[in-house]
């Protein structure tokens, strides 16, 4: 298989793996935040978070852009500090990335959080448990099919995302092109085989995401 | 003659929780006010009233009447506006000097109406759970006192009710608790359920040998249960004390007596 082929895939892959596992990390905290916090900006911090559901991906893209150039405060901080240059980097497009899948990670825990009853919550903070402890040992345990539903969607969504990489990242080889970049590419060349390829890869694994998430949500009800 | 259904206390060798047994027991102190939002519009609960050491005490009234709301403040799950709670001389409230310990400090037993046991964990890490230190000797006797024994490995959902029931008051216990607090702890059971369950709650209470409060729609669970009453009405308290003596037929009607509960 051509080796070109192959690494436009890891790439895609590595782009999504590293992408899920920074937004499992940081949408914990956020999720558990908004589902149980009252503080007067939610409604703002819950709008930002879910504006890339409604924006055009080339919006958010056109912005990182203009933050990551070294004309700008952002890129020019982290060029002069750092050394570092994000635009048209994979560190750029990952950045991007996080922050258009946000809602993909955040929305599934948030409403896997607030459909566990309160009462939870409530038994074992009286019976002296801490926030942290009640979080690990009462929560995180039955919401499992949210947990599952948040990773599987954020990797499906990062896989065919399109028009932020090519906004942030262009069409760098090894570096910036990813599947879904390819496959434009390769149609505009008229080379619609290996664009062939590229697409039923992307539509088998998509296909097979989404029916883990809703074979494992239909297995494992929340059950409470 | 020995009472069989009278639990062995020694299940609980080491003091209760909070070392309250080594202290002179002086109860639970309350003069709180709360405004609150019933379906009769914004309503203001005040209690003033004082629970001795193993007084097992029940709050009588309409839904609505602030009960629940009272029983979630006594537990810190919900702040009075005014006033103390005071607990054989722990303050767990105080407006004026701005204190108010979160739940995990109180150290109340809390069985909520839907006996929130978590479907994660089976019968016996739901009780083991509670535990401050693990003592797997202290889970097995709880097990056997609620007859529990043979649901041990079972998860919640595989549970009737009652067993429901017994698995949240064997987990309240294993916290030992200074305060016992059941909100209608029987209501989602069948009649013949409740009789047989109300034997626990007792057990329960004599095993604590602390404060108990529970709330209650059933006359007949009260005057077996309860050694006072308190009755509330629209967040305030119109009688209380012993129960022949707040439902007698001069401050308790007969339509009260049947049906209003």
């Amino acid at each position: 298989m051509d080796q070109d082929f192959i690494n436009t895939l890891l790439l895609t892959g590595k782009l999504a793996g590293w992408t899920t596992a920074i937004l499992f990390v940081v949408g914990f905290p956020i999720s558990y935040l908004l589902a149980y916090k009252r503080f007067w900006f939610k409604p703002i911090i819950e709008a930002l978070i879910s504006m890339p559901l409604v924006l055009p991906p080339t919006v958010l893209g056109f912005y990182m852009l203009i933050a990551y150039s070294p004309q700008n405060a952002f890129g020019h901080w982290l060029a002069e500090h750092f050394n570092i240059r994000l635009a048209f980097s994979f560190e750029g497009v990952l950045i991007a990335s996080i922050i258009f899948s946000l809602p993909f990670m955040i929305q599934p825990l948030q409403n896997g959080l607030t459909s566990i009853p309160k009462s939870f919550r409530e038994t074992a903070y009286t019976l002296g448990k801490s926030e942290f402890t009640t979080f690990i040992r009462v929560l995180v345990p039955n919401m499992i099919p949210s947990i599952i539903t948040a990773a599987a969607m954020t990797f499906a969504h990062c896989i065919g995302e399109f028009g932020v990489v090519i906004m942030v990242g262009g069409n760098m080889p090894g570096e910036t092109r990813v599947a879904s970049i390819a496959i434009y590419d390769e149609v505009q060349a008229m080379n619609y085989h290996t664009a062939n390829q590229y697409s039923f890869v992307l539509f088998i694994v998509s296909l097979v995401i989404l029916t883990l998430v809703y074979s494992i949500n239909k297995r494992n009800p929340i059950n409470l | 003659m020995k009472n069989k259904n009278i639990p062995d206390k020694s299940i609980f060798n080491s003091p209760l929780g909070g070392g309250s047994s080594s202290v002179p027991l002086q109860g639970l102190v309350v003069s709180i006010q709360k405004s609150m939002l019933s379906a009769e519009g914004k309503t203001n609960l005040e209690i003033d009233t004082v629970v001795s050491g193993n007084e097992l005490l029940c709050l009588f009234g309409h839904s609505g009447a602030g009960k629940t709301t009272l029983l979630r403040m006594l537990a810190g799950l919900t702040k009075p506006d005014k006033g103390r709670i005071v607990f054989n001389n722990t303050v767990w409230f105080d407006s004026e000097k701005k204190i108010n310990l979160p739940p995990q400090k109180r150290n109340v037993g809390y069985m909520f109406q839907d006996y929130a046991l978590f479907p994660n964990m089976t019968v016996e890490k739901n009780i083991s759970f509670a535990q401050k230190e693990k003592n797997t000797d202290e889970v097995d006797k709880l097990l056997e006192l609620f007859d529990l024994n043979i649901l041990r490995n079972q998860h919640p959902n595989k549970l009737s009710g009652g067993q429901k029931q017994r698995v949240a008051l064997a987990r309240a216990l294993a916290a030992k608790p200074n305060v016992l607090l059941l909100d209608e702890p029987l209501s989602a059971l069948d009649y013949d359920m409740r009789l047989a369950l109300q034997h626990e709650i007792r057990k329960a209470h004599e095993l604590l040998n602390t404060v108990t409060i529970m709330v209650s729609h059933d006359l007949q669970e009260v005057f077996h249960l309860a050694s006072s009453v308190i009755m509330l009405k629209n967040g305030t308290v119109i009688n209380s004390g012993k129960p022949a003596d707040v439902f007698s037929e001069k401050n308790f009607s007969y339509r009260e007596r049947c049906c209003s509960f």
